[in-house]
Parts: C-alpha cells; sequence; structure tokens
C-alpha cells in the first residue's frame, strides 16, 4: 500500500512559539485518519500546512506524492479541503456555491452540471440545490460543503472538525456520508475530531497530538490496549457484610475501591480476572449479586492517558473576527 | 481567466441577492448632494441692517431710498431704522442687527461741495459670508448713487466688461461631479474594503486559497469584482446626479458615453487604491476606522467642494497625488463644459497609472497562504 500523505519532522514556529513540533506519520492511501487533541494543541496548524494554507518552518510533507512547500499547485489539485468555518455563500444557493468553486477547479461546463448534480445526490441535497443556503440547517450545510470539497474528483480529502457544532442526528448522518463516499471515491480522509466515540468508530488509526507533538499513533483498538487496563465494575448487592469492602480491596488486580450503600465502584486492571474473583467472594459471604457491570476502556480513557488532561485552556492566535462589527452577509 | 471570472461571478451573484449596500452607498452622496447643494449653493438674503441718519438731508435721504429699493428688489438686506448709533451698535453687538450703515452729519454738505463724502458700515464680522455679501452690496450700489449725484465724464478710467461663456452654473451643480466620484468611493470603500476584510475575517478566502486559483488571477478576481459594482453605482449616479442637480440635456448619450469611460477608470484607480490599502488588513474593525479619515482627506481637497487655488500649499500636495483631484476634474470639464475625452486625456492617464502602481504594489504584498 503506497502513502497518501507522508510527514517528515513537519515543525512549524509562530515567533516564540512553537505550534507543531517535528511530527512525523505517514498515512496509508484509502485510510480514515483521525487527528485527535485537545484545543490549541498544533492541529489546525498541521492540518493547514497540508493544505498549502501555511508553509512549514521546517520539516517536510509529501501530499499523493507531491511536496507541500514546493508544489504547492498540485498538492492544490489533488486534495479537497473542509475547513472548520462553513465557508458557503449564505446568498447563494447550493447549486451556484458548487458551481463557483468547480470553476475555480478548472471544470469545463458539461463535465461540471454532471458532477455538480451527481454530488448534491450523494449528500441528499439534489431537491434543495435551487435554494438559497441561508434556508439549510446546519448539517446541510456542512453536506454541501463536503460535496464542494468533493466537486474536483480529489484522491485526499481533509476535513477540520466537520461534525463540531450539529446536534447528534446531523453527526451521523455526516459520518455516514463521509463513509459511503469514501467506500465509492477511493478516498484517503484525514480528519480532526472532538469526538471520541465518532474516532474511534470511524478512524483505521488515530494520532494523538499534544503540545505539538505525537502523542501516541495506532489504530483505536491497539491505542485502547496500550493503556494499562482501567475497567470499572459496578456492582450492586443485597446486604453488606461486615468486613465486605476490605474483601473488595483485597480482590487480584484492584487499583481502587469506591461503596455507597449497596453499590460498590471497582477500578481494576483486568476486568474479567476481578470480575471472576468477585462472584466467588460474594457465594463465599453468602451475598447475592443484584447487577453487575463492566465498562472497557474508551477513547477518552487514551485521550487522558496520553495528553494527561480532558480539558486545558491554552492561548492561540487571536481570531482576527470580531463578529460585532462583521457585516452580516454570510 | 475561468477563475477570476468565478470570482467575479460570485461576488455579483451575491450583490445581486442582497443589493443593500450598493443602494446605502448610492444613497449617502446622494443625501450630500442635496443638502450641501442647497446649503452652500444660495445667495444670503435679508440681512438686517441698522441704518443711522445723522444728516437729513436731500443727498442722505436719496442713499437711503436706493438702499430700500434694493430691501425690496433683490432683498440681499432688509432696513431698519435708528435715531442714534449708539443704540444700534448695541443692537450689533448683541446680534439683532448683521450691520450698522452710519451716514454723517455732514454727508450732504460734502456732496454738495464735492469733498470726498463717507459713509460708515459698521458690520458683525464673524460671519464672513454673511458679511462679504453685506459688503459687495453695498459697493455695488455705491457708484450707481455717485454716477447719478456726478454725472462727470471720466472716460479715462477703465472699466471691466465680463464675458461669461458657460451658461450659469449653480453650486449644486459645480458639486455633482465631486459626488459621483464619492460614490464610486464610497462603493470601493464597502465592497473592496469592509466585505474583503469581513470574508477574509469569516474564513471565506480559506476557500479559494485551497483551490488551485493563482495570486494575480484571486488579486484581478476581487478587484474587477469591485470595479463592476462601482460602476453599477457610478453609472445610476450619473443619471440621477444629473436630474436632481438639473444638468441641461441630462440624457445626451455622446456625454453620458464619455462619462462611462470616466467612471470605468475612476472606478479601477479607487478599487486598486482600496485593494492596496486592506491587503494585510486582517482586523473587520480597521476599514471602519479609516472610513471616515479617507473620505475627509480625499474628498475635499480634491477641488469638490472649493477650488484647490484657495489651499495652503501642504494640502495641494494632497490635491496632487489625490485620484479624487482627477477624477473630479474629468468630471467637471465632461459635465458642466461638455467637452470631448480629449480634454480630459491627463485626468484619464493619472488614474490609470495609479490603478495599475496601486494593483503591482497590492500584488507585491499580497500572501497567498494564511
Amino acid at each position: 500500500m503506497s502513502a497518501a500523505i507522508e510527514v517528515e519532522g513537519l515543525t512549524k514556529r509562530f515567533g516564540d512559539f512553537t505550534a507543531v513540533d517535528a511530527i512525523s506519520f505517514t498515512v496509508n492511501q484509502g485510510e480514515v485518519f483521525g487527528l485527535l487533541g485537545p484545543n490549541g494543541a498544533g492541529k489546525s496548524t498541521l492540518i493547514r500546512m497540508l493544505t498549502t494554507l501555511v508553509p512549514p518552518t521546517s520539516g517536510r510533507a509529501r501530499v499523493n506524492g507531491f511536496d507541500v512547500a514546493r508544489e504547492a499547485d498540485s498538492v492544490r489539485k489533488s486534495i479537497g479541503v473542509i475547513p472548520q468555518t462553513m465557508t458557503s455563500d449564505l446568498d447563494l444557493t447550493a447549486e451556484e456555491n458548487m458551481g463557483i468553486f468547480a470553476k475555480l477547479y478548472g471544470i469545463r461546463a458539461p463535465e461540471r452540471q454532471r458532477a455538480i448534480r451527481e454530488l448534491l445526490r450523494a449528500v441528499d441535497l439534489e431537491r434543495w440545490a435551487d435554494k438559497p443556503v441561508k434556508m439549510f440547517s446546519g448539517g446541510m450545510r456542512r453536506r454541501l460543503e463536503i460535496a464542494r470539497g468533493l466537486v474536483h474528483k480529489p484522491k485526499t480529502f481533509f476535513l477540520d472538525e466537520p461534525t463540531t457544532g450539529l446536534d447528534p442526528v446531523s453527526r451521523v448522518a455526516v459520518w455516514e456520508m463521509l463513509a459511503r463516499l469514501k467506500r465509492e471515491r477511493d478516498l484517503t480522509i484525514l480528519v480532526t475530531t472532538h469526538y471520541m466515540d465518532e474516532a474511534d468508530k470511524l478512524c483505521d488509526r488515530i494520532a494523538i497530538v499534544d503540545h505539538g507533538k505525537l502523542a501516541a499513533l495506532d489504530s483505536p483498538l491497539k491505542l485502547k490496549a496500550s493503556i494499562p487496563g482501567n475497567n470499572i465494575l459496578e456492582v450492586s448487592v443485597s446486604e453488606v457484610p461486615p468486613g465486605w469492602m476490605e474483601t473488595l480491596k483485597a480482590l487480584p488486580d484492584v487499583a481502587e475501591v469506591k461503596g455507597e450503600d449497596h453499590v460498590f465502584r471497582i477500578s481494576s486492571l483486568n476486568g474479567p480476572r476481578t470480575t471472576v474473583a468477585l462472584m466467588e467472594a460474594a457465594r463465599a459471604a453468602g451475598v447475592t449479586v443484584n447487577s453487575l457491570s463492566v465498562q472497557s476502556t474508551t477513547l477518552d480513557d487514551v485521550f487522558v492517558h496520553y495528553t494527561g488532561h480532558q480539558l486545558r485552556d491554552a492561548l492561540q492566535a487571536p481570531a482576527a473576527a470580531s463578529s460585532a462589527f462583521i457585516m452580516q452577509r454570510n | 481567466m475561468h477563475r477570476i471570472l468565478a470570482i467575479i461571478e460570485r461576488d455579483l451573484r451575491r450583490f445581486r441577492a442582497s443589493p443593500a449596500l450598493i443602494v446605502i452607498s448610492m444613497i449617502m452622496p446622494l443625501v450630500q448632494l442635496v443638502i450641501l447643494g442647497y446649503a452652500f449653493g444660495g445667495k444670503v438674503k435679508h440681512l438686517n441692517i441698522g441704518v443711522v441718519d445723522r444728516d437729513h438731508g436731500l443727498p442722505a435721504v436719496r442713499l437711503k431710498e436706493m438702499f430700500q429699493a434694493v430691501a425690496a428688489n433683490a432683498q440681499t438686506f432688509d432696513t431698519v431704522a435708528y435715531a442714534d448709533s449708539a443704540g444700534a451698535l448695541r443692537d450689533l453687538r448683541v446680534g439683532k442687527v448683521n450691520g450698522v450703515l452710519e451716514i454723517p452729519p455732514d454727508f450732504s454738505r460734502k456732496v454738495l461741495a464735492g469733498a470726498n463724502p463717507r459713509v460708515m458700515l459698521a458690520e458683525d464680522n464673524t460671519d464672513q459670508f454673511s458679511s462679504s455679501a453685506m459688503e459687495g452690496a453695498m459697493t455695488a450700489l455705491l457708484p450707481s448713487y455717485n454716477q447719478t449725484a456726478l454725472p462727470a465724464r471720466t472716460t479715462a478710467a477703465a472699466t471691466l466688461a465680463t464675458v461669461e461663456i458657460y451658461p450659469y452654473v449653480p453650486y449644486i451643480q459645480f458639486l455633482l461631479p465631486g459626488t459621483i466620484v464619492l460614490a464610486i468611493f464610497v462603493t470601493a470603500m464597502i465592497g473592496g474594503g469592509i466585505i474583503y476584510i469581513d470574508d477574509k475575517a469569516r474564513g471565506l478566502h480559506e476557500g479559494y486559497l485551497v483551490t488551485p486559483i493563482g495570486k494575480f488571477e484571486l488579486i484581478l478576481g476581487f478587484n474587477l469584482a469591485g470595479v463592476a459594482k462601482a460602476i453599477v453605482t457610478g453609472a445610476v449616479l450619473v443619471v440621477l446626479g444629473s436630474l436632481i442637480a438639473g444638468i441641461p440635456d441630462p440624457f445626451n448619450l455622446a456625454r453620458m458615453a464619455r462619462m462611462m469611460v470616466l467612471v470605468v477608470v475612476t472606478a479601477l484607480a479607487l478599487i486598486s487604491m482600496m485593494f492596496l490599502l486592506m491587503v494585510r488588513v486582517t482586523d473587520p474593525l480597521i476599514p471602519r476606522a479609516v472610513f471616515g479619515m479617507l473620505n475627509t482627506v480625499l474628498f475635499f481637497p480634491s477641488g469638490a467642494v472649493y477650488p484647490t487655488q484657495a489651499f495652503p500649499g501642504w494640502m495641494r500636495m494632497i490635491t496632487t497625488i489625490d485620484p479624487f483631484t482627477y477624477a473630479v476634474h474629468g468630471f467637471k470639464e465632461l459635465i458642466l463644459k461638455n467637452t470631448s475625452l480629449w480634454a480630459i486625456a491627463p485626468d484619464l492617464a493619472f488614474l490609470l497609472g495609479f490603478a495599475v502602481l496601486a494593483m503591482g504594489a497590492a500584488t507585491l504584498l499580497f500572501r497567498r497562504t494564511l
């Protein structure tokens, strides 16, 4: 399998601040590659370097075989990009929005009409083709942007937080659409997201970025296996005999026990082993187990493990837009 | 070329969908034309002049009669009779009258003796326009008084005969050229300044920058889209402005065609200037903040409202490099004198040269990355 994206020691410095610090990775063709990281971790700067919007300070990156610094125009022709902010023109119709971008990519008239119709059908917006985008919901706009980004048949598709700000139903719709388009069009997808459940379900591999550095990179399954097991057992019992708490703490692989009335929450390094021992201890003490649940590690846990925090406030480059003074045309 | 057209198409489709901004940029200059045109254009009338006659002789009465004739016909001033100068001067100081004319006690005697008679005018000179209107009326009046009083044949005295080679131009017509240029400027400011920076801040340009469009195609697209909008504004102003200002034969096709040439060239120059000023700006507040200042710095030194010959040296330096100057001059020639394009060739050449320089500098400064 050949590489769609090759990144070697890619670095971006803004003055004294290093936004992306010598990151290296490879994305294979046909892969869905997720970039996870807290706000200000350098995800957007990384994606902007790969899409030729920001020149790298050092290191190199090749997209579809073209160098992002030296062959920027060839890179641009071969990629589709959906920036974080929605950039469709609200006053224009869906079809007009698509048409403008098809022209920017130099697609000729007969081919243009066909491609626009086909893509609007693919994102389920065909019947709204001649309606102004200002009448669209957030999910519809996002789907239109996805269609717009594919109008020139790119090989690699970059999406910066495509589902942020969408309601749960629209989120699912966007992801299903992406999965289908990827299959039908043989796309390689690089996506950043805040939603761990989405990344877990849809990405073939995930890179966790923090402080501009690559903290971890693997498939979601292997990432979850890579951190010390912290299964959570929640058990509810009929009665609490004396010394029960101590019994629970003495079970194999138990890290911590918290109890409240008849319900106990046990952190275990090895869920299955602790569960079996727990059932034996209950039978020995003559305690009836009313309910028992074992939760496995989530990507959230992986994220917290590698970044050391769930949410961090960080300064970033000041945003130019102060919305109160922007003429509301878009 | 297709890409340049795509940028222009996008801008014009947006303009078609919500033309409010262009309409606003037409209304402001039209309001200014009407208000300034009538605020400054009229003749000063009904100034109050106190008259103190301390002579009461026949020549003094004749002088007063001439005054009253002016008051009744030209209405430049109304006369108020005072018994003594102290009361009249008191009223002058509190603003009840604009001037006091005093006929001294020995006036009649001096007139009859041919001994250099004098009348005195005390005036409220805090308002230059009123006082010069008053003085003008008085100095025009005295020679006719003198002629009747002293019918001597003074054939050696030189006189001036003025020939006006154009029909009378009311101030509102004098103001129209500046108004047309101002409207093109406001469109450039909104279309090329404010909306450009807003689009940039909102991330719309990011959408362009990830496509294979070239730097020069992008700049040319933005500029020509702005020029197209400014031409629409300019054309509307040429027609509406001519009607409002009462330009004779407003729909003269040859003149309108010549004016459209100047509209296009002016739009090119002003949009290029705006693009050069905004090429590195990212804060949406900046174009709004400099709007008023630019308007003042470019509009007033251009000779649109007052002759440039009256300006101090430093201001004439602004006049020399201000594209407004050449555009305003060009429109004045075309509208008020109905000249050919040859007569304004230097203006057209300056504006085109200015546009090329500004565009070139903007292209050098423009960054194709974020």
